[in-house]
This record gives C-alpha cells, structure tokens and sequence, in this order.
C-alpha cells in the first residue's frame, strides 16, 4: 500500500478525534451508574438564607450567649492576642456603621452590637480564592473548605468587613474540651462563620440564633412569609457597607 | 569490545547496585499484612471488604467534597442499599472506634501518613 502524507495526516486526525472522544464515553457509561449520595431528610432549604439582628434585644449577656454557643460548637480558640480567631464578635456601632452615621448618633455610637460574615451576594473572598477553597453555595452561603485553603489569605484581603482569621497556631493547644460534633483547623488554614451550613443540613438552625432567644432572626429572604423578611418589613434596617455592592445578607434592626 | 575494562565493572556495579534491595533484605522476615482489630458488633461496612481496602482512600476523598462542596449527606451502599451518613468521624469512626488498632496498624506499615487526623477529632473518649 502506498501512503503519502495526506493520508498520514488524515490518519492522524481521525486518531486523535478516537482519543479524544473515547475516554469522555467511557466516563459518561460509568457516570451513569446508581446515583449514590443524597440531601439529608428534614434539611432547611432556602434559596437565599439571611439573618436579622434585632438591635433593640440585645443586650451584653445575649450577645456572650451567642458567641459562646458558635465558639464552643465550632471549636474557636481564645487566643489572648492580635491572632485571634472569631466566626462572630461584639463590635460598636461607629465601626460597624461608620459611613452610615452622623454626630447626633451619640447615644448609639458606643452600643455594642455583634457581628459576624455576612454572607455576601457578591463576596469578594470567593472571587480572589486562587483555590476556590472558599465558595457561594446556591442557598447564598459563603462557605469555606479546609481541605483546599491554601492560606495564601487573600481572601482576608478581599473581605471588607473583617470576617476572616488565620490560624497562626494549632488551635487545640489553646481548646480545652474539644467539641465532636465539628472538626478543629489545622495552622495556617482561614476560617470564619458558615451560618452553621452543616447544622441547616441536618435540619437545625444555627447555634448563635438558637441561643439568641429571639434576638437573631434567620430565614430565606426570598420568602416573603419568612422571620427575617417580616422583620425587614415592620423594622429600619441597615446593613454595613452598602455602597461597596457586596450585597451583605445579615441585617440590623435598629 | 572497544573499554571493555571500563564497561564490564561498570556493568557489575550497576547490576549490583540495582539489585541491592533484593539481596540486602535476603534472610530477613517477609511483609506481612497487619493484624486489624475489627468492629465486634458491625456485620459489615459501608462497602464489601475489597472495596474498602483498595478504595476507602478515594471513597473519603469523595466524601468530602460531596458533603463539603454539594451539600450531600447521605451515601447509599452499593452493598446493602442501607443509607449512611458520609462522616469520617459519625460513621466510620463510629464502628471502627479504635484508630490505633485499625488505621494506625495499616497506615505505619507501608509508611501513610494521613493529615485527616491535623483536624479531625479522633475518636478517643467519645462515648
């Protein structure tokens, strides 16, 4: 048989679109298998989730309450210094609200209220992750997934309200009583609030709203019969930093 | 053959050199697969016991970004069909309550050294 180039190259061709497609077949026949995970029975679903923080409850002893109950169940270090680790914190209203507030706001500058990530619509954590370790699940939440945080931390850079911490040290050197029902980080890993995703799946809402006794309202914002919606109609609300077009989904009842 | 002084040694010490693991090691003891400690009260695992010896490394992998990235909880057995919830420390920990004597065995023997536990909460005192 004679061959000539053009033969050759036509060959080749024909060969490389076998290849080419082959291996994408064999996946589609295996991939067509028994599905085999599944949503947990009784998970909260939402299309957005969002919280409100009634400003007007809250009081120091709520606020500890809440802290100690996300702290404790997430295993958050108290470290007694600048490296501290927090999923949701007391900050006063002149920090949190400062371009939204004017002198005659005296009496409110000082009230401490708390705060946490605030589950952005646009987050800028989730755009400058290089490893996608941190991403938008469909029901709004900002998640974080240890495995793949490299602890480049631009996502601290990114974020604008704060909201993230950096393991500087193993965090079971300063923990105590280990909780079970969430694992620890390892150094160098960033962490922060996840509205308590795994606890939404099983059914439950999240430990801070739990122990809020009212105070904290959550809810998907995109039903109009919702807490937090209800809440949103009745109350003035802010949310911090709007004008940045982060789209904050934690709001204060003032 | 032109250097055969050079190349015949040369091709002895190679010959030596590559088969020093096998003739180093003649004499002493044969691998031998360690002695698990298995769940008393569990009939079976997740998965029928080759799956899980060859795959339990992958299977976690893709346990965590199910649960972790898609939001699924629930793993269904392709050997019984009962359905599990996909959590290192809930399900396999759980049976397997003793990492000494069941990860820990294996994983020293062939040299793995697993950083699931950097974060993961062994089970140690759980009741």
């Amino acid at each position: 048989m004679k061959s000539s180039r053009r033969k050759f190259i036509a060959m080749a061709g024909f060969a490389a679109l076998g290849w080419s497609v082959c291996p994408s077949l064999t996946r589609a026949a295996t991939e067509a298998g028994p599905k085999l995970y599944f949503k947990e029975e009784g998970s909260l679903e939402a299309s957005q989730w969002a919280m409100a923080i009634d400003t007007k409850k809250l009081d120091r002893q709520i606020m500890n309450k809440c802290i100690e109950a996300c702290h404790t169940l997430h295993n958050v270090p108290d470290i007694d210094s600048d490296q501290n680790i927090k999923w949701i914190w007391i900050e006063p209203f002149r920090n949190l609200f400062y371009d939204q507030s004017h002198p005659n706001l005296k009496n409110k500058a000082n009230q401490p209220f708390l705060t946490l990530c605030n589950h952005c619509d646009n987050p800028p954590c989730v755009r400058v992750c290089p490893t996608r370790a941190t991403f938008r699940r469909p029901d709004g939440i900002v998640l974080m997934d240890f495995h793949r945080c490299i602890g480049c931390r631009f996502c601290m850079a990114g974020c604008p309200y704060g909201s993230r911490s950096f393991n500087f040290y193993d965090p079971r050197i300063y923990l105590e009583n280990l909780s079970h029902e969430y694992p620890t980080r390892s150094k160098g890993v960033v962490e922060k609030c996840e509205f308590c995703a795994h606890r939404l799946d099983k059914g439950q809402m999240p430990a801070c709203v739990e122990a809020s006794e009212g105070a904290l309202l959550f809810g998907d914002l995109n039903d109009s019969n919702s807490d937090v919606r209800k809440a949103l109609r009745e109350r003035y609300s802010l949310v911090r930093k709007p004008k940045l077009g982060t789209g904050p989904k934690v709001y204060y009842l003032i | 053959m032109y250097h055969s002084n050079k190349i015949i040694p040369g091709l002895v010490i190679f010959f030596l050199a590559m088969t020093f693991p096998f003739w180093f090691n003649i004499g002493s003891e044969a691998y031998s697969t360690p002695e698990l400690v298995l769940p008393e009260d569990h009939e079976h695992c997740v998965e029928a016991v080759e799956f899980m010896r060859a795959e339990h490394m992958t299977m976690l992998n893709e346990w965590r970004d199910a649960y972790v990235r898609d939001g699924y909880g629930e793993y269904q057995s392709m050997l019984t069909g009962e359905m599990y919830a996909m959590s290192l420390t809930k399900t396999c920990m759980n049976c397997h309550n003793n990492k000494g004597d069941f990860c820990d065995r294996c994983h020293d023997s062939v040299s793995v050294d697993p950083y699931c536990w950097d974060c993961h909460i062994e089970p140690e005192g759980v009741e």
